[in-house]
């Protein structure tokens, strides 16, 4: 039989999973364990040489967490996948496999906060340079290139909320450049933007948001189009060039279009050690099943308060692309075209002090360090999440001191509405 | 016959029908692709003989090498090209006079006019294809390794 195109819905449940070959089961079981056996020295061998497909130890490889990334990989249309212990980690282990000391990328300034602290301290001490330039005009990007640029980072919906990238036109710069565009699509997630389309070459995610939707599981997720051509301007040692601690396998001869993630996972994952583990794993793809279900409610229900909070008289401003008042909302139109997604910013009258008045003072969002939940949430990211930058850090990356973030969850939007005005009149 | 795109059944029933590979181009390094491809497909139970005129009359991975196809003394079912685009011509007809039943250009390997020559025949010709990746593939094996499969099934996964 030949294989249909399967609709997201389809695919959100079943890619990557198949009915357990020894028992049946048909949820996905949770390997629980370590290693596994070789058959003889010799499959251990050629395990252990990557010449032929299984399954060794599981901080490189385990049978649940590989149904996790093939899915992923199924639903943003791309060749293969990699899954780690957090979207900090799936951003390490892109980044180890594209840059050499010395070299540098340039990202977006409007990124979530821990990403431009990531970038900016903690990559530089390994001698990476991450450039940050303004994404909302993209020849920034091409302005900033130097020939030790390596790669191009932005997200598709940036995070604090209601900023739409232009991914086509600096997709195309870095095409130009010869460098692959890496997409963080975390809070858009497959279902509203597919960065691929668009010309991107990975995708990074943090699971822990949208795509495991529960709160409950700390993970993160890279993914390769396979469409890129790594040899193509000798920028890439890494995927090009024999590999020493493989006894000089070159890994995009010998694994082609699914190199990138090939090499992530046997020198990056391997050497560097950030592994999902296989609870998290299964509770996260459990999640990923009702991605669309849950994603066209968030959308649906953020719509509603974004259009409330637009109206209240204490409220200064409401930065959310679904709305037509947003300067965003014709990229929002061209790459979001099912919805905003669930995340907003919103300016609160009376600045800093008024934004901790009412985070405190919320009875049914929750106060916390997260986005992507089933409940609804809201941070003043001023003195939380992006406490690290500084005052013009701050503006540039959309979290000014009167800024307040939420997460639109899957309550009655009533309800969620009901407890923001009460909060916003305390 | 398309070649841009394979249904999943006729690259199935190549993998299921045959049995003894000659791999023109077999490398000796056990780093190189070839040397990969060989040790998968002989754990799968193919019978691989591999062909190389600079390793002819030493072995590899157990299996003696030839110099070409027309000193192999046995039936070759399929003939898998691991050489250059430029080299996959003659190698297609040689696969024809041997009365091999499959050519098979790996990744990266293609030539249409050869295509047409085994065509026409009689032989089913795969290009730009790699029988391990696509072993793989409909076993499910490369999952294992985060690979796309594109395949969905409620049944359990029983080779390819």
């Amino acid at each position: 039989m030949d294989t249909p195109e399967y609709g997201f819905e389809t695919l959100a449940i079943h890619a990557g999973a198949a009915p357990d070959p020894t028992t049946g089961a048909r949820t996905t079981p949770i390997y629980q364990t370590t290693s596994y056996v070789f058959d003889d020295v010799d499959h251990a061998a050629s395990l252990f040489n990557l010449q032929v497909f299984g399954n060794i130890y599981t901080r490189i490889t385990n049978p649940t967490t590989s149904v996790l990334e093939e899915r992923v990989a199924a639903l943003e249309g791309g060749r293969a996948a990699l899954a780690a212990a957090s979207g900090h980690a799936a951003q390490l282990l892109v980044m180890h496999t594209l840059l050499e000391v010395g070299d540098e990328f340039i990202a977006s300034d409007k990124l979530y906060g821990g990403s431009i602290t990531q970038f900016s301290h903690s990559f530089r001490r390994m001698g990476w340079t991450g450039l940050l330039v303004d994404p909302d005009d993209p020849d920034n990007f091409r302005r900033a290139l130097t020939p030790r640029t390596k790669a191009i980072f932005i997200e598709s919906l940036a995070n604090p909320g209601g900023i739409v990238i232009d991914i086509e036109s600096i997709a195309a710069i870095a095409h130009g450049a010869g460098i692959p565009l890496i997409v963080d699509n975390t809070l858009a997630s497959p279902y509203l933007c597919r960065p691929f389309g668009w010309g991107a070459d990975i995708i990074v995610h943090s699971l822990t948001k949208f795509l495991g939707g529960h709160g409950n599981s700390i993970g993160g997720i890279l993914v390769e189009s396979g469409k890129f051509d790594w040899a193509a301007g000798g920028k890439f040692p890494a995927l090009t060039e024999p590999t020493p601690s493989y006894h000089n396998l070159r890994f995009y001869e010998t694994f082609g279009d699914m190199a990138f993630c090939v090499a992530a996972r046997t020198v990056g994952l391997r050497d560097l050690g950030p592994a999902l583990s296989p609870m998290n794993a299964f509770l996260i793809l459990t999640g990923i099943e009702t991605l669309p279900l849950r994603m066209a409610r968030h959308c649906e229900n953020a719509l509603k308060v974004a259009t409330f909070l637009e109206s209240h008289d204490r409220v200064a401003w409401v930065s959310y692309a679904g709305l037509p008042s947003s300067r965003y909302h014709n990229l929002a139109r061209k790459y979001l075209s099912n919805g905003a997604g669930a995340v907003m910013t919103f300016g609160v009258k009376g600045g800093y002090e008024a934004g901790i008045r009412l985070v405190e003072n919320v009875s049914l969002l929750s106060h916390l360090a997260n986005i992507g939940d089933t409940r609804s949430l809201i941070i003043h990211p001023a003195s939380t999440t992006h406490r690290q930058l500084n005052a013009e850090q701050l503006v540039a990356s959309g979290s000014g001191p009167d800024v307040v973030r939420l997460s639109i969850g899957l309550e009655s939007a009533n309800d969620i509405i009901r407890d923001l005005d009460q909060a916003l009149a305390a | 016959m398309d070649h841009d795109y394979y249904p999943e059944d006729l690259i199935r029933g190549v993998l299921r029908s045959v049995r003894t590979i000659a791999m023109v181009g077999a490398s000796a390094h056990w780093n190189r692709p070839s040397y990969f491809a060989m040790k998968y497909l002989q754990r799968k139970g193919y019978r691989i003989v591999p062909v190389n005129p600079k390793e002819a009359g030493g072995m590899i991975l157990g299996e003696r090498v030839y110099g070409a196809l027309a000193e192999i003394p046995f039936k070759i079912d399929m003939v898998d090209i691991f050489r250059a685009s430029q080299a996959a011509g003659p190698i297609t007809d040689e696969a024809i006079e041997v009365g091999a039943r499959v050519v098979w250009m790996q990744l990266g390997v293609r030539d249409d006019a050869a295509a047409r020559r085994a065509e026409r025949a009689g032989l089913t010709v795969i290009m730009n294809r790699c029988p391990k990746i696509e072993y793989g593939r409909l076993s499910g094996e490369i999952g294992w390794l985060g690979i796309n499969t594109r395949v969905i099934s409620s049944k359990r996964k029983k080779g390819v």
